[in-house]
């Protein structure tokens, strides 16, 4: 009963004008963003957290804001799926497999409708996970010592590559570089300088505002550079018909045992370090496919079809946030940018969070349900307005992406320096994305790095230099089991779990193309 | 090739890493295992995926034609003079410029990209400037 005081009072923070209207405008420029190819969930949120920042919004406020972004995003990536068969971020790949189809027989309207409804029921009920989910573990959490959250950290990066990393040698690559990055600058605890060679802007170390804002928005521009003239058929979302823009009852109720069991495995998913939304929807699509498709119609337009990966990346996204949370150590590329959001606000997610700034969490979750309320009024009437934003070229649209990246950082610090070391970090996330070395673990090295060897240190200082004391206990022993299986496990599984989410993909093109 | 080239560069990259941390200078109050040992151990696993890279590459990945990573060269060169520049210049015209070239880039007629670049620079000023009143860098023309 705590939990609905709790939530009560989280309510009471949530509904005020202002913080009603910041939610808006979130939902909106997030379904915008997850909307428009090449500006997934975590390249919209990096962008809005310097400017949030530098509007001096407080941290309950610029965290729904961002939230609302985030949970809009992953409405809006659909959009284009269904329309023009592109996913506008990764996780809504799922939905163009059956969300096409749908709205090449004139269904679009349907297809979107019962997709947003899809959406809510996923994000409506992994919210509600995250209410009773989050207390539990953060009551695990203050068990925890130093060796155990140093054990921790590294399990968190030991599995961000994923079940479907390729090659774990780039995912760690990718964290020990983001680490390097966060050591350099004045060393928190005995104040040496470490790493500098004498240049005074890096005493305070590198912002990681910087670094995500280049990684991430930047680094599209270039790619978006790369590509110039292969621009996917744009023109083709004026065409589409529409159609009804209402789902039937019949039809929802043919899906709702379909989004009530791919809503589980989501949430399950988003919670489950290594796994995210977009594992999350293509599990959720292929167990459905399995159950239900009996006449073989999954790939050629069936309802449920667009409503599992819909449900099921939704309530993944939700799920994403309990680790984030609870533990402060986040599961996905998109929680990873919300820490940011919190460390960047002064508070340090984790178990502390829930009883020090409780006005925080349950304000924030409080949001999430009046987001996702907003999401899918917005989304079922307004889907049309959303679908004339895909007319946008890139064009147009890139240079203002980059432009507010520089104003959001040049806000921030007013440096020059730090610009360039945002247009340093954008050439690496080029090269980086080329050469296929993940982004989000750099990230979390640098957001993570300091915190992490804080712990170890801690751990060392009380053991008095024994190194043992990192596995001992039987709690730090479990968690490094789990890093280790969740490390080498994609080494066996990734190619075969990758190869199977690209025949589906390819399978059903092919008929596609057939009919 | 390219995982190789990648692996000599990081492999460098990690051996100077580790070369610095075993110079940083240890102050007299210090814990049990200072400020050097964590990079250290960042340093080498960092020197590891690297030889990695060089014994087991991935296959290439597609590199764009010469032309193309020019392009991207010049985008990259603007970005860094639009950083400098920026404070001189001030918002509005180093922003009508950067964007301008940008658009111009991706694919914009030469004077619709004139048209865009101010409309990006003015519409960003209005709105972060004029209604939300973030400062903006002022320049010569002192707004």
């Amino acid at each position: 009963m705590e939990t609905f005081a709790s939530l009560a009072d989280g309510f009471a923070v949530a509904l005020t004008w202002q913080n009603l209207g910041l939610a808006l405008l979130g939902c909106l420029l997030g379904t915008i963003m997850g909307a428009l190819p090449g500006l997934g969930p975590s390249n919209g949120v990096a962008i809005l957290i310097p400017l949030a920042f530098t509007l001096g919004l407080d941290a309950v406020a610029a965290l729904i804001l961002l939230t609302s972004v985030y949970y809009g995003a992953m409405y809006g990536g659909r959009i284009s799926s269904i329309l023009l068969n592109i996913p506008g971020d990764e996780p809504a790949m799922m939905t163009c497999l059956d969300g096409y189809p749908m709205a090449q027989q004139g269904r679009a309207g349907e297809a979107l409708a019962l997709s947003g409804v899809a959406s809510f029921v996923g994000a409506f009920f992994a919210t509600w996970g995250l209410v009773f989910l989050a207390p539990q573990l953060v009551s695990i959490a203050l068990l925890f010592g130093p060796a155990e959250y140093f054990a921790l950290f590294t399990l968190a990066f030991a599995t961000l590559g994923g079940m479907t990393s390729t090659n774990q040698a780039k995912s760690a690559f990718a964290a020990a570089f983001g680490l390097a990055i966060a050591m350099i600058g004045v060393d928190t605890q005995t104040g040496v300088l470490r790493f500098t060679y004498g240049e005074l802007h890096l005493y305070d170390g590198v912002d990681f505002l910087v670094a995500i804002v280049g990684l991430f928005a930047l680094s599209e521009v270039f790619v978006f550079l790369e590509h110039r003239e292969t621009d996917p058929a744009k023109q083709a979302a004026s065409k589409v018909n529409i159609g009804r823009i209402t789902p039937s009852a019949k039809m929802l109720k043919d899906c709702t045992p379909t989004m009530a069991r791919t809503t589980g495995i989501g949430f399950v998913a988003g919670v489950l370090p290594g796994a995210g939304a977009s594992l999350g929807s293509f599990l959720a699509y292929s167990m459905e496919k399995r159950l239900v498709d009996r006449k073989g119609t999954f790939g050629k337009g069936d309802p449920r079809g667009v409503a599992a990966p819909e449900a099921g990346n939704n309530a993944a996204a939700g799920g994403a946030l309990v680790p984030m949370l609870a533990l402060g150590v986040p599961g996905s590329g998109t929680t990873a940018v919300l820490l940011a959001v919190l460390l960047t606000l002064n508070i340090t997610p984790g178990p502390l969070l829930f009883t020090q700034n409780p006005d925080v969490v349950w304000g924030l979750i409080a949001a999430l349900f009046i987001g996702n309320f907003m999401l899918l009024a917005l989304n079922i009437p307004m889907v049309g307005l959303f679908t004339r934003v895909l007319l946008i070229p890139p064009r147009i649209l890139m240079p203002v992406v980059a432009m507010i990246s520089f104003v959001g950082i040049y806000g921030l610090t007013g440096s020059t320096f730090d610009l360039m070391m945002m247009v340093g970090f954008g050439v690496i996330g080029w090269v980086f994305r080329k050469l296929e070395i993940p982004l989000v673990p750099i990230i979390l090295g640098i957001l993570l790095g300091n915190e992490m060897e804080v712990n170890l240190r801690r751990a060392m200082t009380i053991s008095n230099g024994d190194w043992l004391t990192l596995v001992d206990s039987w709690l730090s022993v479990i968690l490094w089991s789990i890093a280790i299986v969740g490390f080498v496990l994609p080494i066996f599984l990734g190619k075969r779990l990758k190869r199977g989410m690209r025949i589906t993909e390819e399978q059903e093109e092919q008929k596609g193309v057939r009919d | 090739m390219s995982d190789r080239v990648l692996g000599g560069i990081s492999l460098a990259l990690a051996l100077f890493y580790i070369y610095s941390a075993t110079t940083i200078r240890e102050s007299f109050v210090s814990d049990e295992i200072g400020p050097k040992t964590f990079p250290i151990i960042v340093g080498v696993i960092l020197g590891i995926c690297s030889l990695y890279f060089i014994l087991k590459p991935d296959p290439e990945p597609r590199w764009p034609r010469f032309n193309r990573l020019a392009e991207i060269g010049f985008a990259v060169l603007v970005c860094l003079l639009y950083a400098n520049l920026l404070p001189r210049l001030g918002f509005l015209i180093a922003t009508a410029l950067a964007a301008g070239y940008l658009t111009w880039r991706l694919g914009t007629r030469p004077l619709m990209a004139v048209v865009v670049g101010v409309g990006t620079s003015v519409g960003i000023y209005v709105v972060f400037r004029l209604i939300l009143g973030l400062s903006l860098a002022s320049g010569i023309l002192g707004l």
